[in-house]
């Protein structure tokens, strides 16, 4: 394809998208308990796709078949959940005990405005007065069996053991940047709804948008045997820790990626060594197109497609993310130029699928 | 006055960082306006309601204050866009990775304080807290544009808006100490309708988080025969259940201690008990921490009360109080302030 035909068809980020994106971030939905975002993706996609379903662990499964012969069955896979804390006892004196679900660094937890339940019940995770500390206890870390949440005195019974809590943050645009919490993986979410609404008609698109992500890749596993792809991309979000060094004649070497600098192509992380086919298919698409990227540098962290290429007798998988700084914290920071270019190679790339990419023995 | 949750959200919405407090000054101004008779400024920037009282001259004066200025942090420098800051009063950092705030640069920013990652931290760091040095502020901003629009000086403000929890309870930053201006402005509003023959100084006074340069300055102009500090008091709840802390939600402090007077101690408590109105005694076996400390010694010395809206989690931008309280003190102060007679000042005795 050549860049001037891509440019028409070219998905954009407007109002549309983000307003989506600003719903799927406000939205509660901690691992295990995705009921508010499946809701959106339900609303969004169920009545303009082949087939859609939720299976037994909680994944909306939808099918939109393309046009014509051989087509390529690629599965796009994107987590619901999102990292967030559980109610797990409630003290005499109307204070709430919380556990982590999910990697949240208990650093990031005291002095945060957090919704409980289904109702988004405001509360916050105090910490002591400053003024009653002392500086060996400033010293250390405060610990979460330590941190409650505070509902106000008359909380009663509306709040129980067993509550999902989320950051209270509220999606904002800020500059070139959006500013939420669980960006990691709304911009996922969001990207696969568009894509659903753009499917290019030569392939079989097989959407997943998978549970518990953040506690094992346990929805993906599941979806990937029953939707049972010739080939699968997860859609995610991968830091950038692209800030200085302290020591300012150090370098910062381990960025993981740029703000900025493009969609994050992986090669490696810990769960999963990418398909050459599919790094190639990737990166030619982006030079051809002009779309700016970014290889993610190698190392740790994993998406679902580390359970994907596991799947059956071994599935040809890839993942692509978008950058964003402060991942499972309270507020991420990312780039709307970062997503809409994640958007567009994707776009791009999948239209250029033919049986012809998969041809031939992995190679690398 | 209008209600009293949209006007603490109309202040807790109004930065005014000490020694920056004209922001908070206005809006306070503005709801003094209709209840003083003259309002003024000091040289320090604290804001002065003069409320006449009826009699002759010369009459006795009570001066009530409560300091407006809030803490927070201020730009130290920048790099690649992003800002390091120290504090304004005192923060504890352990609560400030990922705090929404505001950077007053050439414009407003909204921004979150950032906890580098631990490879670009020193080793010694581990999974223990980050120093407030190590932090940043990120506003989204490609650095060439934060350099634009930040420099070192500006000041950064909590930007978590407020919270209606349960049981008539607020949760938001800086409710240390509007909780204070809003008791006061309730105190103003309960004396409209009433009688009192003490001429009434409400002071909003600046610079108490760092300086207590409004403590020192105000009373002076003023020269009150007696003075009320009103400032948040510890909340019993989580780390904060000894003998520091009064119950949350169960009626306003009144401070016992070398900074208070104790005659007027017991008088506030006479009248609290009167009213019905539920107090504890707050111990201050030291120093109040309060705008008292600066008061009782301008001068040649002026006796001081110190009531206390109890507060959880004072100086994080979740701190927590209760609606009741902040009722419960204004008119303490109002009906106090009303029932003030020519010869008060005489029984504002020391023994011995």
């Amino acid at each position: 394809m050549k860049a001037e035909n891509m440019s028409e068809n070219a998905p954009m980020i407007d109002k549309d998208q983000l307003g989506l994106l600003e719903k799927l971030c406000n939205a509660c939905a901690v691992s295990g308990d995705e009921f508010e975002v499946r809701k959106i993706v339900r609303e969004e996609v169920a009545s303009i796709v082949d087939d859609f379903r939720v299976d037994a662990l909680g994944n909306v499964l939808a099918t939109k078949h393309g046009k014509g012969e051989n087509k390529v069955r690629v599965m796009l896979a994107a987590h619901m959940d999102e990292i967030g804390l559980m109610i797990v006892k409630k003290h005499d004196d109307d204070l709430f005990q919380f556990e982590c679900v999910g990697g949240i660094d208990p650093r990031q937890l005291p002095g945060k405005a957090v919704l409980v339940g289904r109702e988004h019940l405001p509360g916050v995770i105090g910490a002591k007065p400053i003024h009653m500390t002392t500086k060996k206890e400033r010293q250390n870390k405060i610990d979460v069996s330590d941190m409650r949440i505070d509902l106000g005195p008359q909380i009663g019974e509306k709040v129980k053991p067993g509550d999902r809590v989320t950051f209270a943050t509220r999606f904002e645009v800020l500059g070139p940047s959006l500013r939420a919490k669980a960006l990691d993986d709304r911009f996922g979410v969001a990207t696969l709804v568009e894509l659903i609404k753009r499917a290019p008609e030569n392939i079989d698109l097989l959407a997943a948008f998978t549970v518990q992500e953040e506690v094992g890749l346990r929805g993906a596993r599941v979806a990937a045997y029953a939707l049972n792809p010739d080939m699968a991309i997860a859609l995610d979000s991968t830091p950038a820790y692209d800030l200085p060094h302290w020591d300012e004649e150090d370098e910062n070497v381990q960025y993981n990626t740029h703000l900025d600098a493009g969609p994050a192509i992986y090669v490696m992380d810990r769960a999963t060594i990418a398909d050459q086919r599919l790094v190639s298919w990737l990166r030619d698409t982006a030079e051809i197109n002009g779309i700016p990227y970014q290889f993610r540098q190698p190392g740790g962290g994993g998406t679902d497609a580390g359970v994907i290429h596991k799947t059956r007798s071994g599935i040809p998988s890839i993942s692509v993310s978008v950058p964003a700084r402060y991942a499972h914290t309270a507020a991420s920071i990312a780039r709307l130029a970062d997503w809409e270019n994640t958007l567009k190679l994707l776009h791009a790339a999948l239209s250029r699928v033919t049986p012809d990419l998969l041809t031939g023995e992995r190679r690398g | 006055m209008t209600d009293l949750i949209p006007f603490l959200k109309e202040m807790l919405s109004a930065p005014g960082l000490s020694g920056f407090e004209s922001p908070i000054r206005e809006i306070i101004s503005k709801a003094w306006e209709p209840l003083v008779d003259e309002l003024s400024v000091s040289n320090i920037g604290s804001l002065h309601g003069y409320k006449k009282a009826e009699g002759n001259e010369p009459r006795p004066r009570v001066l009530i204050s409560a300091h407006m200025d809030a803490i927070g942090m201020m730009v130290t420098g920048i790099r690649d866009g992003l800002m390091h800051v120290t504090e304004i009063g005192g923060l504890d950092h352990r609560i400030l990775p990922g705090q929404p705030v505001t950077v007053h640069g050439r414009e407003d920013l909204p921004g979150v304080i950032v906890q580098p990652p631990g490879h670009l931290l020193p080793d010694s760091v581990g999974d223990g807290p980050v120093e407030m040095k190590y932090l940043l502020v990120d506003v989204g901003l490609r650095p060439e544009d934060v350099v634009e629009k930040v420099r070192v000086g500006d000041t950064v403000s909590y930007a978590q808006d407020p919270l209606e929890l349960s049981g008539e309870a607020l949760a938001g930053h800086t409710l240390d100490n509007r909780v204070s201006v809003a008791a006061t402005t309730l105190c103003l509003d309960g004396l409209q309708d009433r009688r009192h023959i003490w001429d009434v100084w409400a002071v909003a006074s600046a610079q108490e988080e760092e300086t207590l340069g409004g403590a020192f300055t105000s009373p002076f102009d003023i020269r009150p025969d007696i003075a009320i500090v009103i400032d948040v008091c510890f909340a019993k709840g989580p780390g904060s259940n000894d003998w520091r802390s009064l119950p949350f939600g169960e009626g306003v402090g009144i401070g016992y201690g070398p900074n208070i007077h104790p005659a007027l101690c017991e008088a506030f408590e006479k009248k609290a008990k009167a009213l019905e109105i539920p107090y504890h005694r707050d111990l201050m076996p030291k120093m109040s921490g309060t705008d008292a400390m600066a008061v009782q010694i301008v001068a040649e010395g002026i006796p001081c009360a110190v009531l206390g809206i109890p507060l959880r989690y004072m100086h994080t931008p979740v701190e927590t109080v209760s609606l009741k309280d902040i009722r419960r003190a204004g008119r303490l102060m109002a009906e106090f302030i009303a029932d003030l007679t020519p010869d008060s000042l005489d029984q504002i005795q020391w023994e011995g």
